[in-house]
């Protein structure tokens, strides 16, 4: 059966014809090609397909996208204008947080909303709040380095110019 | 890992998901958060003809205090719970367990009323429920009932619940002082399911004497467990090390 | 620590310059194999079956073909008539692409539905009928010889048993006398259990093959690309398939770790399904295929380490049960059919050593894949490094002590090891006394005597490894009879800004930046001006890819080697530029001047230039270069690791506290590439230590395939790893470097399990086999209390 949904996705309202056991991965990879939102282990385990669905983070692969009608999803191509970096994504590369990038954008949406809710974590908060998104390459140390060189230029940015 | 087909349904009210399972029958399954039953349908371990989307009835995720109770609504997410002041401040059993379930996405998605109406005795909310004597509150075609925890879990994934009943609410006694609660899991890593896991719930008098106490058991046998034995053990008892132990053995 | 020749700008050798290609991989736009969507494209999935060993009676593929948008049911017998139903592994065995008659273990491909959408196509596979005929499996490796156990490959011909092949390097006569006559032995059988790698990214392929050009293209998840093609041409040339028109490309790879080497049966049946359809076929493995198929290690060993009283070692010996699944599928090189585990002897310095090796069939999946692991070094580290612990243990004498009494020193190199190699380098000692004050390991010791006597479980592990790595010599080194080289090919533009490539393939390791680096310390262009391609075989040079550590040793050096070609080069058109005789130049990095008289001098960038517009009578234009480095031994990185833990006595709860690695990987190209390959290997080796194994039931089911429950460690588990560095060139490679990315999965384990070991000392245990899991470790406190 055919359902008509109608989202925002990366600031852009999108309608479209899903069939019911759609997965929202697909959705996002297949119909809406992109292909940055990863698929890594089908049973919600991994978080390469980690997206914002309302601003929280949410494994894509474990919903239907079906019942994003309404929605407003951010992928890793909506974090940040074209050619450019948002601090998170900055801080990843600084801080060498990534080697195969796999599961990188999962990593960072998870990061984002992480630090939404916790804007100055300590290592062992990162570390927990990291704990549905699996790297096999970088051993973690450089991604709790990167989230916490973000979290301080995010709380910066905030503050207003001295 | 693709589920097979089935037909979704959006429920936008308790009485919409309610009329709309009984029209679909035994094929029919209600899905909250999904995260226990999308994996089992990707994996075709579960096979329902038609879901009933109840995630977005209005309504039904709170968290407050009324009378006697803490109220916890159906609907009311893991991340919910636990980024809720009044529950941090004032029942940590819960930031206990959920900060051990799964992990942070499928907590913004999995809601506690899932957690407890799924019937799987390896999810963590049973256990607490069992060690708090929590009531559940479900809705059906004869409208509202009321399910002692003790009532509540009947087998392997079998719960008290009717196809066509919804959990609505929990209720849990209001913290009083000298009332407190932990949850302990033994987990292979960060996010599993419990090898084991132990909620405690105690009321203390004013001279410390255990007044009542629940203990629930996470994922030991084929439902979540009550260890009644070591309850009236500790029960009316100024509880010790020694008296601990014995519990335990 | 390492002196950079070159500016921060230029970013050659030594800098920690930031990677040249996070930039797609932050945006969300990698370009994976399963991101590829050509026109047409159909979709194939595998039916897979539930039994380890069973009769395939019949396959009805009816109410598959039924559904809409399943265009066809490939399977076994449909390959037969194309003579594609077997494959030759890398070792010479065989192994299945589509069953006809049996299949031999759990989850094994048994046919392939192709469709028009994926949804479909599981659809499909789900409706596929397959009538089996279950039989007992042989699961447990020590019944496969037994009289009476079924004989699994009755389809190869002399194969009388299960016995796939017995190995055996060193003298067995001496060994034997030494460990007889010795003051201390002590012997212990270790298991390294079946593991996978678990790449992020699982396995798949998009292949397309065009019925009018007859080209072959596929997008492939290997790590091997030109080896692959090979491999294609050589199974499939029969049906018209040949070198020139197969095109293999191996896009952006989500991890590989060793296990993107093999030929996996799907690619083949993808290649096939292409070839008679004549539309695009993607095939992309879910999780579960991935973590049944393919796995690591799987060695039991049976080791012997003797000592005088003093504590001098004298002999090491052991006997190895190998247990290779249904095929030996192992991706070694064809003359070592165990890898290089005859590293086995270790950092430590003694005559005498024997090691065999038995190899048998079991109703297993193939594979023996080099999990981050040059060709079965982690075995063999992990059976020395236990060993020698198990020694000190014996001897009442602190492990640290006794790996600083038996270290091959530093003056002894290039030292001949029992077993046949010529370590190139190291200085052993100053690496664990750097590890040793890094860590505070006299503090440690005095923290644990006063734990023990308060009744408290903490233990202190140490690991002191030598890799060998950088296959290799062509001399000795071949996959399938192609020699183990491998190459680089740099074309400078006239601006000055180059283009190379090679025949490895990254899959995270950074070669986009590191080999730009390498290009331009010998070059002195900077590395920004350098881009790197690799992974399609219709461009780079041939290679024989990125596994076991190789791409530093071989194509970093090809690199190095092809740059001085062009520096040579160079100084012939400086000299004409110049007016002078090419003695009369001197080169410091980025230019070429006069002896005595620096102000005149020729940057690359100005020779360059001219090699395209003013060129010297009689020389070829152009400034390009290739070279097919074939190195002249291996390297020996190498390492001193310490771990300490806790142990909660009560529920058997560990603890890592601390980890501090010290790595010498010779010369250090980008220093923050090789500490985060560090971490990075160091994750996978607490993952084997405390976390991971593939269990089996008695009927062959695979107990933990799905990483809900094959536990690939988070954040939480993996500790806050410290590193460090020692530096003992490669005296033999063109820059001195070794390679790295392997040392912390071969070394990590053993430092692991020693320190949850030690912990567990005073209760009296003296081995636990890894995994060492908190239920492992409360058996074992029940066990002795």
């Amino acid at each position: 059966m055919k359902h008509e949904i109608t989202l925002k996705i990366n600031g852009e309202t999108v309608t479209a014809e899903v069939d019911s056991r759609l997965l929202l991965v697909h959705f996002i990879r297949e119909h809406m090609e992109l292909t940055g939102t990863h698929i890594g282990c089908d049973t919600s385990n991994c978080g390469a397909c980690t997206i914002l669905l309302d601003g929280k983070s949410i494994k894509s692969c474990t919903y239907l996208a079906v019942r994003a009608d309404g929605s407003e999803i951010t992928t890793i191509e909506g974090v940040a204008e074209e050619g450019s970096n948002h601090p998170i994504q900055q801080a990843f590369h600084d801080q060498h947080g990534l080697h195969c990038g796999f599961c990188t954008p999962g990593m960072i949406m998870r990061s984002l909303d992480l630090l939404k809710n916790n804007p100055d974590p300590t290592d062992e908060e990162i570390r927990w709040g990291i704990s549905g998104n699996l790297c096999r390459c970088t051993g973690y140390n450089n991604i709790v380095k990167a989230v916490k060189q973000a979290a301080k230029e995010m709380q910066q940015e905030k503050q207003p110019a001295v | 890992m693709i589920p097979a087909k089935f037909t979704y349904h959006k429920a936008t009210s308790v009485k919409e998901a309610v009329a709309l399972a009984e029209s679909l029958g035994e094929e029919a399954k209600f899905m909250s958060g999904g995260h226990s039953l999308l994996p089992m349908m990707k994996l075709r371990f579960a096979t329902p003809e038609h879901i009933i989307d109840i995630s977005k009835i209005d309504g039904l995720s709170y968290i407050k205090e009324e009378g006697d109770l803490l109220k916890i609504g159906g609907l009311t997410t893991q991340t919910e719970m636990e980024h809720s002041k009044l529950i941090q401040d004032k029942y940590p059993i819960f930031s206990d367990a959920i900060k051990l379930t799964a992990d942070p996405s499928v907590r913004n998605a999995g809601t506690i009323g899932g957690n407890i109406a799924h019937g799987d005795a390896a999810n963590d909310q049973p256990a607490l429920m069992l060690a708090m004597r929590a009531t559940v509150i479900a809705e059906g075609p004869d409208g509202r009932k009321t399910i002692p925890i003790d009532d509540f879990f009947h087998g392997f994934y079998m719960t008290a619940l009717e196809p066509t009943d919804v959990l609505v609410e929990i209720h849990v006694p209001k913290a009083e002082k000298h009332s407190g609660g932990a949850y302990h899991k033994v987990e292979r890593k960060v996010g599993d399911y419990a090898t084991a896991g132990v909620a405690v719930y105690l009321e203390l008098d004013d001279d410390g004497v255990c007044r009542e106490i629940g203990i629930g058991l996470t994922n030991v046998s084929a439902v979540p467990m009550r260890v009644e034995r070591a309850e009236d053990l500790l029960r009316g008892k100024t509880i010790t090390d020694d008296l601990i132990k014995q519990a335990g053995d | 620590m390492f002196n950079c020749k070159t500016s921060a700008e230029v970013g050659g050798m030594g800098h920690s310059v930031k990677r040249k290609e996070d930039a797609r991989f932050l945006h969300g736009k990698g370009n994976y194999v399963d991101d590829v969507k050509l026109p047409g494209m159909l979709h194939m999935v595998m039916v897979r079956s539930p039994y380890a060993y069973a009769k395939i009676k019949n396959i009805n593929k009816e109410k598959a073909l039924a559904i809409d948008g399943v265009l066809a049911v490939i399977t076994g017998e449909d390959l037969a008539q194309y003579n594609l139903h077997w494959m030759p592994t890398l070792l010479s065995d065989t192994q299945m692409v589509l069953p006809t008659d049996t299949v031999m273990h759990q989850a094994q491909e048994v046919c392939a539905v192709i469709a028009t959408d994926r949804y479909v196509a599981v659809d499909g596979a789900e409706a596929v009928e397959v009538d089996y005929e279950p039989m007992d499996p042989i699961v447990d490796p020590f019944k496969a010889l037994d009289e009476g156990a079924p004989l699994l490959r009755p389809d190869k011909e002399n194969q009388k048993d299960n016995h796939i092949y017995h190995w055996e390097r060193g003298d067995r006569e001496k060994t034997d006398k030494v460990i007889a006559d010795a003051d201390v032995v002590v012997t212990e059988r270790i298991h390294l259990p079946r593991i996978h790698v678990a790449s992020i990214e699982t396995c798949g392929c998009v292949a397309s093959y065009d019925k009018d050009t007859e080209k072959l293209l596929v997008y492939l998840t290997t790590q091997a690309p030109h080896a692959i093609r090979t491999v294609v041409a050589l199974v499939a040339g029969h049906v018209g398939l040949s070198e020139e028109k197969i095109r293999i490309i191996s896009p952006d790879i989500g991890g590989g770790f060793g296990g993107k080497v093999p030929v996996y049966p799907a690619y083949v049946v993808a290649i096939a399904a292409t070839f008679l359809i004549g539309k695009p076929v993607k095939w992309i493995e879910d999780r579960s295929e991935n973590l049944v198929n393919g796995f690591a290690r799987d060695y039991h060993m049976d080791c012997t380490l003797a000592a005088d009283k003093n504590g001098k070692i004298q002999a090491f010996k052991v006997k190895t049960l190998a247990d290779h699944g249904y095929t030996d599928s192992s991706a070694n090189p064809s003359k070592f059919p165990t890898g290089m585990f005859s590293i086995c002897t270790g950092s430590y310095d003694y005559e005498h050593a024997f090691a065999e090796l038995d190899a048998v069939y079991t109703n297993k999946a193939p594979g023996g894949v080099a999990y981050r692991c040059s060709f079965r070094v982690t075995e063999a580290v992990h059976a020395i490094e236990r060993m020698v612990d198990k020694l000190a243990h014996k001897l009442g004498k602190d492990p640290a002590m006794l790996r600083l009494q038996n270290f091959i020193k530093k003056d002894q190199f290039p030292y001949s090891s029992p077993l046949g190699w010529s370590y190139d380098s190291g200085d052993y000692e100053a690496t664990l006394k750097k590890a040793m004050e890094m860590i505070g390991y006299d503090d440690y010791k005095k923290e644990q005597a006063e734990k023990r006597k308060e009744g408290k479980l903490m233990g202190i592990g140490i690991s002191t490894f030598t890799e060998v790595v950088g296959a290799g010599p062509s001399k000795d080194f071949d996959i399938l009879g192609i020699a183990m080289f491998d190459s680089a090919e740099i074309r400078v533009h006239p601006t000055g800004k180059a283009l190379a490539r090679f025949g490895t393939k990254s899959q995270g390791q950074g070669h986009e930046t590191t080999y730009a680096q390498i290009l331009a310390e010998e070059l002195g262009i900077p590395y920004s001006d350098i881009e790197i391609e690799e992974g399609d075989t219709d461009t780079a040079p041939y290679g024989l890819g990125t596994y076991a550590s190789r791409s530093t040793p071989t194509a970093g050096a090809a690199a190095a080697v092809a740059a001085r070609k062009l520096r040579d080069k160079g100084k012939k058109i400086a000299a004409y530029l110049l007016e002078v005789s090419e003695e009369d130049l001197e080169w410091e990095v980025g230019k070429y001047f006069v002896k005595g008289a620096p102000e005149k001098s020729k940057t690359i960038q100005e020779v360059v230039f001219a090699a395209y517009t003013n060129i010297p009578p009689g020389m070829e234009p152009g400034f390009e270069a290739t070279h097919y480095y074939d190195p002249p031994n291996l390297t020996f990185p190498n390492g001193a690791y310490i771990c300490v833990v806790e142990v909660e006595k009560e529920t058997g709860a560990i603890d890592v506290k601390r980890f501090v690695a010290i790595d010498d990987c010779g010369n250090i190209i980008n220093p923050m590439i090789v500490e985060g390959q560090v971490h990075g290997g160091l994750t996978q080796g607490i993952a084997p230590a405390m976390y991971e194994a593939i269990e089996y039931d008695d009927e062959g089911n695979v107990l933990n395939g799905t990483l809900m429950d094959y536990l690939v460690p988070t954040a939480v588990e993996s500790p806050h790893w410290e590193t460090g560095h020692t530096i003992t060139p490669s005296p033999h490679h063109p820059l001195g470097a070794k390679g790295v990315a392997e040392s912390p999965t071969v070394g990590a384990p053993p430092a692991i399990a020693n320190a949850i070991i030690d912990a567990l000392t005073p209760l009296g245990i003296e081995h636990l086999d890894i995994p060492i899991t908190p239920a492992k470790v409360w058996e074992a406190i029940q066990a002795h209390s």
